[in-house]
């Protein structure tokens, strides 16, 4: 009996905050066909927001999983002093706000900021541009591959490596062909959520875009210029393509995730 | 998220450290120069510019009356969504872990639904439902109570999946020599699995408050970011920057940093009091 | 193939390891490291692999300085006690990686992997994972896999260590046989005396960092250097401040000249050997082994007053 009233309030609680209001938009969108949806993704800036968000995607995922395995090894092959405040560090991005993040980058960067002037001197548009939306989406992304290679790293142990040092290998080849594969899996969940991170952005790359229309919009930031702009259809139908783009996210985490392996 | 369990298991003796200098030094060099340029630099901008007009600046900006108000209602919604997840959270946690039925699995996927959507999708979603023109006549939109729907949208996982895997990993033996003692089940789970949960649940508050915290995204639709009634800090703050106030900015700013290292720190403390039991 | 160990030692923080060690390993023998844990067998085995480095001291391998050399240069096989199989790799991958890091042509790989392959039975196992295969056997594809690249030096750390008792055996003896077949110098470590002795050509025994005796295996019983290895290699028994084996006493019904004076505990039949448990007047245990046949001309009981004669016993300073 009560196993049941358990199943139940979870899966209440599951479907009113989750499932229903998600369900709420599909239907809402798909009401009058697909033809509306359609437009309102054929739209020129929002064809560009989306181009916008995967290229800062594609730019911030590499980078993170090239620092998440490097600093995994490093913090777990190695010893150094202040281990501890490398790992506050590293996990920092996921108890900041986003706008505390734009924040900081609009004060560093900005005019009156450290690099500011050496920007200036330069020509170089920071801000408003290209080059700031993708520092905060790798500011906020930055821990994921981190944080699934370090336990991993720890469990493997690093027998294998010292085997394949005695039967001859580099350092080099050690890595890639025996540290590198045998933390795959840990990389590519670890991946995913950057992923997943990085599409989803709103409030740090809202502050350092400066969010102009059809120039340094998202998709994220259009969603909110079109329900500013009080096309609700619109704003929907970018949503949907999201909520998609997050469901098979959401595929992949659960044929990827790190499952406990026995001994 | 590496789980407290994992943390466990792993204090098993570590393996060999490097002795290469070299390759020490080049990759902490990478990983020091980059987390320095990406995270302390900017920080540390944003301290000096909320420090820029000095103590009384910092002080005015931090007590004015609009700052102030957007504190008291984030800290008391996100304390709120905390509590409830400590709750529901754990108990969804206990029925993926102890229940057993068709579309478990689904259930299971379905909870990180969080990290995968869009902050700004959620809040857009959740109007749908709780918004003018609700389909259920469940009208919310920019009220106190959409504040803490909206939290509780996006900071759901957080305790679940702190509290799934330290259930799993807990000895069942345990429970049934508690019963073959003569325990109730109310006793069992009070003297035997909450104090062995509870690390797992409070790690997993902390982490929905810090989320809670700073969220923005799934607040900017749903809450009508209205002064004073439904304007949370980190909404405050965007509004300063619009209007070109970088002080008043990143005084507040400061403010949520501090408390997202408080966060951090007691998340540090409760691992390590978790365990504790291991340790020699 | 030969090496030297010249004057190794090596410390841990405050824990010294190995004290001054030396110890000189014939070419194309089989030698054993044995001592109980904390001995610094293993540590002494890494450094001659050049996983570790030594604090002081030299590593000759076949007449070369080889101490600053790492491990990749030193073309020593090491096997380890949880075999370290590269897991995403099947049988044939894992024994071809020495080879393959030396850019060997891939028709020699082959063949020099099928050789393997026979030489360690595991022939029907070649296209499979680690993980499919027993412990026994992942060990074996380890040993294969460190023979692959024809190392000077074979090195194990306790190989039969995780292994059970019967598997343990048969392994022990299919070393023994394969280093008879392929006669590379080979140094393992382990905590087992019985399996040192069947084993091992010569044995080293360490105990808290330091080389007690490096001898024959009957050198050891018969001539141990000091009390340490006497209680570790085979069983010892301290009689009024002597100690003896306890094969090597006498059990008579009156007293002598040495003897000392005991009470029968209990006696236990082991099979062709019979156990007799004494106790001396100080309450100290003694144990005698005798045959069945002596057991049955003597008739002991609980409780019997007898008295014990060493007939071979040794005093260590």
């Amino acid at each position: 009996m009560r196993r049941l009233s358990l199943r139940a309030v979870a899966i209440v609680y599951l479907l009113a905050i989750l499932v229903g209001p998600l369900a709420i938009v599909f239907w809402r969108t798909f009401q009058d066909g697909l033809e509306p949806a359609w437009q309102a993704l054929s739209n020129p800036d929002t064809v560009h927001a989306f181009k916008l968000t995967l290229i800062i995607t594609a730019i911030a995922v590499p980078v993170n999983t090239v620092f998440g395995i490097v600093c995994g090894l490093a913090i777990v092959r190695r010893s150094f002093p202040g281990k501890g405040l490398l790992n506050a560090f590293i996990d920092l991005p996921l108890a900041l706000s986003p706008v505390v993040v734009g924040l900081a980058l609009f004060l560093l960067y900005g005019r009156d900021g450290w690099f500011g002037g050496w920007l200036d001197r330069h020509d170089i548009q920071f801000l408003f541009a290209l080059p700031s939306m993708v520092v905060a989406t790798i500011f906020v992304s930055l821990p994921f591959v981190a944080r699934e290679v370090i336990p991993t790293l720890r469990e493997i142990g690093d027998e294998q490596e010292q085997a394949a040092q005695t039967l001859g290998a580099s350092g080099w080849q050690t890595f890639w062909r025996i540290t590198l594969p045998s933390i795959r899996w840990a990389v590519i969940y670890g991946v995913i959520l950057t992923t997943a991170r990085c599409l989803g952005e709103y409030g740090a790359v809202a502050v350092v875009s400066g969010r102009l229309q059809g120039q340094t919009e998202t998709a994220t930031l259009r969603v909110q210029e079109r329900y500013e702009s009080f096309d609700l259809a619109g704003a929907y139908a970018i949503s949907i393509l999201l909520a998609l783009i997050a469901i098979l996210v959401l595929l992949a985490m659960t044929i990827t995730r790190p499952r406990e392996e026995p001994a | 998220m590496a789980s407290l369990a994992s943390d466990a298991a792993r204090l098993a003796p570590p393996a060999r450290v490097s002795r290469d200098r070299a390759g020490t030094a080049l990759s902490l060099g990478f990983v020091t120069t980059f987390l320095t340029i990406m995270v302390v630099l900017p920080i540390a901008a944003l301290i000096a510019a909320s420090g820029e007009d000095g103590w009384s600046g910092f002080w005015d900006a931090v007590t004015s009356p609009g700052a102030v108000a957007a504190l008291k209602l984030t800290l008391g919604a996100s304390l709120i969504v905390s509590l409830i997840n400590a709750v529901l959270g754990t108990i969804t946690a206990w029925v993926l872990v102890r229940d057993d039925f068709r579309g478990k699995a689904l259930m299971n996927s379905i909870i990180d639904l969080p990290f995968a959507l869009p902050t700004i999708v959620a809040g857009l979603t959740l109007l749908a439902l709780y918004g003018p023109r609700s389909p259920i006549g469940i009208e919310i939109a920019y009220t106190r109570v959409s504040i803490v729907l909206a939290l509780m949208f996006v900071t759901l996982p957080f305790v679940v999946r702190t509290v799934q895997p330290v259930l799993q990993e807990l000895d069942v033996e345990m429970e049934q020599a508690a019963k073959s003692l003569g325990a109730s089940e109310a006793k069992t789970f009070r003297r035997v699995i909450l104090p062995n949960i509870l690390p797992g649940i409070l790690s997993g508050v902390a982490l929905a408050f810090a989320k809670a915290v700073g969220e923005f995204g799934s607040l900017v639709i749903i809450t009508g970011n209205l002064p004073y009634k439904t304007e949370v800090s980190s909404v405050y703050i965007f509004g300063r920057i619009e209007s070109g106030d970088n002080v008043a900015a990143a005084a507040t700013a400061t403010v949520l940093l501090v408390i997202s290292f408080a966060v951090l720190l007691s998340i540090g403390v409760i691992r390590h009091f978790a365990t504790r039991h291991e340790h020699a | 193939m030969s090496i030297h160990v010249l004057n190794v030692s090596k410390s841990f923080g405050a824990f010294a390891a190995l004290d001054d060690i030396s110890l000189e390993v014939e070419g194309g023998s089989l030698t054993a490291l044995l001592g109980p844990s904390g001995s610094g067998k293993s540590t002494l085995l890494r450094i001659i692999a050049g996983l570790e480095t030594p604090d002081t001291g030299e590593i000759q391998i076949s007449g070369r300085d080889a101490t600053a050399l790492k491990p990749q240069k030193r073309n020593v096989g090491f096997v380890f006690q949880h075999y370290a199989a590269f897991k995403h790799m099947t049988v044939r991958d894992n024994i071809a990686f020495g080879l393959k890091v030396r850019k060997r042509p891939r028709a020699e790989i082959r063949r020099r992997v099928d050789e393997l392959l026979r030489l360690v039975q595991l022939e029907a196992f070649g296209r499979r994972y680690p993980a499919q295969l027993s412990g026994g056997q992942r060990q074996r594809m380890a040993l294969a896999r460190a023979l692959a690249p024809e190392p000077q030096v074979l090195l194990l750390d306790e190989p039969f260590g995780a292994l059970d008792a019967r598997v343990r055996a048969e392994l022990r003896e299919w070393l023994r046989r394969l280093h008879d077949e392929v006669h590379v110098t080979t140094v393992f470590v382990t905590h087992d005396q019985e399996e040192a002795m069947e084993v091992a050509d010569q044995i080293a025994v360490l105990n808290q960092g330091r080389l007690e005796q490096v001898g024959t295996p009957s050198d050891l019983y018969d001539e141990p250097a000091t009390e340490f290895v006497m209680r570790f290699v085979g069983d010892a028994n301290a009689v009024d401040g002597v100690l003896v084996r306890p094969h090597d006493v006498e059990l008579l019904f009156e007293p002598a000249d040495g003897a000392v004076e005991v009470m029968v505990e209990r006696v236990t039949i082991l099979g062709w050997e019979a156990k007799v448990e004494l106790a001396d007047g100080d309450g100290g245990p003694l144990v005698a082994k005798l045959t069945r046949e002596r057991l049955d001309e003597l008739e002991l009981e609980r409780g019997q007053i007898v008295w014990v004669l060493p007939s071979r016993e040794r005093v260590f300073a």
